[in-house]
């Protein structure tokens, strides 16, 4: 969904139109979920989640004037829902991602100039098996990152949320949500590779 | 090495533009380093190389559709959420 639709359905809420509700509800109970689920690692905790930042944003829409700013308002509700879930459950340290961790390995070619350790990325699985098998090992990179890194992950790329956005969801600085960005697309760009590496020639077009 | 850090010398090493590629993919750099990264990247193969692979990557995780769905929302949790959104509406 891209930012003109989030827009406009947040915009048809706060001006109460026909049918405002329902598309609303639909939208943001799928995103919601997906959001909580990668975050809370639990289904139920991710339909409670779900239902209960919905809850709370019609409570507390009043508040809100700019159709502009629903979306970081309302991930940010869930997020705050998450930490909670994630209070009650097992405590998990938090878990800091190096740079150094992910500079590609280097080697001098036959030839006598650089390269670097890194699979074919020319061509990517265009049959569905190949292309379902990508997109599990794409899931766990993702499940697999720490908190700090996922989050903000799903908010840019998953939700598409701007730098800004994504800060004022996280409560963070736009230099973290930068530095932070990075390093997940990192690790699961080494995942990636990791995969196409192990299912060489697979791809072959 | 943070991702936003500033690198003051003019010739940018490997080991500098690696740490900052994400927000050059983002077009998130000041016009003058984006220059110097398009520069060296441009003219380093290996570089090349591990930029494809960030952008396909990142190409990946915005093209991500999970394959878990929520079970649909019950009817009582549904009429819950109308009867608030409704008196917001007043």
């Amino acid at each position: 969904m891209d930012q003109d639709e989030d827009l406009q359905i947040a915009a048809d809420l706060l001006a109460r139109k026909p049918g405002a509700f329902d598309r609303f509800v639909d939208t943001y109970h799928n995103k919601l979920f997906q959001f909580s689920y990668l975050t809370c690692g639990k289904r139920e905790d991710a339909e409670e989640v779900a239902q209960d930042t919905l809850l709370q944003v019609f409570q507390r829409l009043g508040q809100l004037r700019d159709p502009a700013r629903l979306k970081a308002w309302v991930f940010r509700i869930a997020k705050n829902a998450c930490l909670m879930k994630r209070r009650k459950s097992t405590f998990a340290p938090a878990r800091e991602l190096s740079l150094s961790d992910y500079l590609p390995a280097r080697a001098d070619g036959a030839d006598g100039h650089r390269r670097i350790e890194i699979a074919d990325w020319s061509h990517l699985p265009e049959n569905d098996l190949l292309r379902s098998e990508l997109s599990a090992v794409l899931k766990n990179a993702i499940a697999e990152l720490p908190d700090l890194y996922r989050s903000v992950l799903l908010l840019r790329e998953v939700e598409g949320l701007r730098t800004e956005e994504t800060a004022e969801v996280l409560e963070i600085s736009t230099d973290t949500v930068k530095q932070r960005l990075h390093r997940a697309r990192l690790a699961v760009r080494a995942k990636l590779d990791e995969y196409l590496r192990s299912a060489k020639g697979a791809f072959v077009p | 090495m943070e991702a936003s850090s500033s690198p003051k010398r003019e010739d940018l090493s490997c080991q500098q533009i690696f740490a900052l590629l994400s927000e050059y993919l983002d077009a998130e750099l000041p016009p003058d380093l984006c220059e110097k990264l398009s520069g060296h990247i441009e003219g380093c193969a290996p570089c090349v190389e591990f930029v494809e692979s960030l952008r396909k990557s990142v190409d990946l995780c915005r093209n991500f559709k999970p394959d878990t769905l929520p079970a649909p929302l019950a009817e009582e949790a549904r009429a819950n959420l109308r009867r608030a959104y409704e008196s917001f509406c007043g």
